[in-house]
């Protein structure tokens, strides 16, 4: 187990008039895999280049193990920048020694890391292939290869899954989970929401440079409205308006999709289901992220009420 | 698997320039177009004396045939070459037939024969060389001199002896050095060693600083070592690339000039040559190098390269420009010498002076103490840009700006 705990706190950043962050905070847990999801411009990217020491933050820190973060302790985490890097005419098997020697690797623990790590990736024949030669799908496996090379005791990833196929998606989930077994923090980005759902131990979300909302997936939920799924075959259009507290968010075909406020009551919603004749089916449906993040998202102001769990 | 508490092993800084300067090494040495560049330049170095040699070889002598009619000549044939200073070989052909004949077929470069009025003429294949026509003239005018004389009584001989006397005493009131041609073109080799390998190497930092860039993977080594480390281990490495050019090729060029005869200077004068050459090519490439390395930061794609350091560029070429056209004809210029001292245009100037020779040691000792003073000025001032613009791509940094930005 290590004692490696990421902190983001009170980071701000700004270019010119844009606000890309502000005051954001967060912690990525030792052995956790966090997932930071956030609409294009949210200030992901920024906050990653922050926390990797290649954009200076105009106030805040990033705290390592409760230390501020310096190029030594940096030199310990592994980091798969947003624009994909590697030198494009050098050899795979070479460019990763070197940077696991930049890290701080011997050269023989070096190659023994990175022969390891092109196995477990399935690119052990392409070890003498130059970069830029590589499919797009490999030369992002490299990538990650890169991250991991010099057994970081944390992972920074800006969008690790983008354009990957899905047996790559799989390999690279393994391999991410893997890492978060040995007790380190990981910390991804990604659009594919679904993808951080299944994946992640907590979520962070983020909008106009601030997290918004961050925790499990079921801390997210618990202040989310409630929907409830009902299949009435005979039900006339509007059935169900007038209901105190529920919302009808749309119907396909027999199927009506409502919302609940806190407070509704579900019974006397399925009492009115049974006037209208048959129910077939009667279900609460859980939120998923992607209903999550719209809603957090398209919720006016940062003060949302929605189950935030602000990192303190 | 290693832990957060275990000892985070920070590489030394040194050895981290040390890989990222092996790095540039290794990639270099086995860059086919280092290697092409390398073998034409050592190919040109050698070919030359070879070259020069063949020239010169053939052109130094001239074969003049005498006949019957003049050989009584030959010795003031000799003389005239000699005031021409056109080394001449004279010998009697039989007859005037047989010599035009050997003319022809280039045994004789020209034939002196007496007309029906005891005019001389020479026979040539098609043309007389300079060197030759200075030397029938010189004879003309001897024979018409001496003919002058003696119509006004007096004796050609005697009169010959005394003008051959007459010179005027030349009191230096500094001791002037005697160039030799030999080492003026050693001076110019040399400036074009130092001049190409500025401008190549040069160059290689500035596109490798921007290949980083373009391909981000700037981002991923900024995230484990200082800029600076990045910054100073490509300068060493690629100047080290080009430390192996410059001895491999200098020596190649001595060794051959030494070996055809066409270079007769000691072999100390030759190794002085090449060590001067050395070093010069080292406190010019850091120089520059450095000055290159910051300023390709600036910008984030290589067709922007050539623009952005063409500014510092211009020092290169204008010293060796300056050198190559004013000290061959006026080595001691006193502009050039001054212009030598001065930082950014002694790499260039200073070791063509060096190896024409006749440089004040004082003069020497100065202008490697200011640029070795500049280097470290430089790196600071290139490693501020460097740092402030490596990691902004897209449009091209301001100079300002990167030097402003904390």
């Amino acid at each position: 187990m290590t004692g490696g705990q990421l902190e983001i706190d009170t980071i701000s950043k700004r270019y010119g008039d844009v606000v890309a962050l502000r005051e954001m905070t967060f912690e990525v847990r030792a052995g956790e895999l966090f997932g930071f999801v956030g609409s294009n411009g949210a200030g992901k990217t920024t906050a990653m280049r922050i926390a990797m020491g290649v954009l200076a933050a105009d106030s805040g820190e990033v705290r390592w193990a409760g230390r501020p973060v310096d190029l030594r302790t940096r030199r310990r985490l592994g980091y798969m920048p947003e624009e994909r890097g590697l030198y494009p005419r050098m050899r795979v098997g070479e460019q990763l020694v070197y940077l696991a020697r930049l890290h701080g690797m011997s050269a023989a623990d070096a190659r023994r890391s990175v022969d390891a790590l092109l196995d477990r990736l399935g690119l052990t024949q392409r070890r003498d292939d130059i970069a830029q030669a590589l499919s797009l799908g490999n030369q992002q496996r490299v990538q990650l290869t890169a991250a991991l090379v010099h057994e970081p005791d944390g992972l920074i990833l800006d969008e690790p899954f983008s354009g990957l196929d899905p047996v790559a998606v799989d390999v690279m989930s393994e391999v991410l989970r893997d890492r978060c077994a040995d007790g380190i923090p990981v910390i991804f980005s990604s659009h594919q929401l679904d993808l951080v759902e299944r994946l992640c131990d907590r979520v962070g979300i983020v909008k106009d440079g601030q997290m918004v909302a961050c925790g499990s997936i079921d801390e997210l939920r618990s202040g989310a409205p409630e929907r409830l799924l009902v299949d009435a075959p005979a039900a006339p259009a509007g059935w169900a308006d007038g209901l105190p507290g529920v919302e009808v968010r749309g119907r396909d075909g027999t199927h009506t999709m409502l919302e609940l406020r806190p407070g509704a009551d579900d019974q006397q919603v399925l009492r009115a289901a049974l006037d209208t004749g048959p129910v077939r089916e009667f279900a609460r449906r859980r939120a998923t992220l992607t209903e999550l993040f719209r809603h957090v998202v398209s919720a006016d102001g940062a003060g949302s009420t929605h189950g935030k769990e602000m990192a303190a | 698997m290693s832990t957060g508490t275990n000892d985070l092993t920070e590489p030394g800084v040194w050895p981290t320039v040390g890989l990222v300067a092996s790095r540039e090494l290794s990639v270099r040495l086995r860059s086919k177009s280092t290697r092409i560049a390398t073998l034409v330049l050592m190919v040109i170095i050698i070919g030359l004396p070879v070259v020069l040699k063949l020239v010169t070889g053939s052109a130094s002598t001239e074969n003049v045939g005498l006949t019957g009619a003049t050989a009584s000549l030959g010795t003031a044939v000799q003389a005239s070459g000699q005031a021409a200073g056109q080394h001449l070989n004279v010998t009697t052909v039989s007859d005037q037939a047989r010599g035009e004949q050997q003319v022809r077929n280039g045994k004789l470069d020209a034939l002196l024969v007496a007309n029906g009025h005891g005019q001389l003429v020479a026979v040539v294949k098609k043309t007389a060389n300079k060197g030759l026509t200075s030397a029938f003239t010189v004879l003309a005018q001897q024979a018409v001199f001496s003919q002058q004389i003696t119509v006004l009584g007096g004796d050609p001989q005697r009169v010959r002896a005394a003008v051959n006397d007459a010179h005027i005493t030349v009191q230096s009131l500094e001791p002037a050095y005697k160039y030799q041609t030999q080492q003026l073109v050693l001076g110019l080799v040399a400036g074009v060693l130092i001049y190409l390998s500025l401008l190549v190497n040069g160059q290689l930092v500035a596109q490798g600083v921007v290949e980083e860039k373009s391909s981000r993977v700037v981002e991923l080594l900024l995230s484990a070592i200082r800029p600076w480390q990045l910054m100073v281990g490509k300068v060493l490495g690629i100047g080290t690339v080009g430390l192996i050019q410059m001895v491999v090729i200098g020596a190649a060029g001595i060794v051959t000039g030494l070996a055809t005869g066409v270079l007769t200077i000691s072999v100390s004068a030759a190794a002085s040559t090449l060590a001067w050459l050395v070093v010069w090519y080292l406190l010019g490439f850091f120089m520059y190098a450095t000055a290159f390395a910051g300023l390709g930061a600036l910008v984030s794609r290589q067709e922007e390269v050539s623009g952005v350091v063409t500014p510092a560029m211009i020092f290169v070429i204008a010293g060796y420009v300056l050198g190559a056209t004013v000290l061959p004809t006026n080595p001691a210029n006193p502009i050039i010498e001054t212009l030598s001292i001065i930082p950014v245009f002694a790499p260039t100037l200073m070791p063509m002076r060096l190896s024409m020779g006749g440089v004040p040691g004082w003069e020497a000792a100065l202008a490697v103490a200011l640029v070795l003073a500049t280097i470290p000025l430089l790196v600071w001032l290139a490693g501020r840009i460097y740092r402030n613009a490596v990691l902004r791509t897209g449009a091209r940094v301001r100079l300002s700006q990167a030097l402003r930005a904390a």
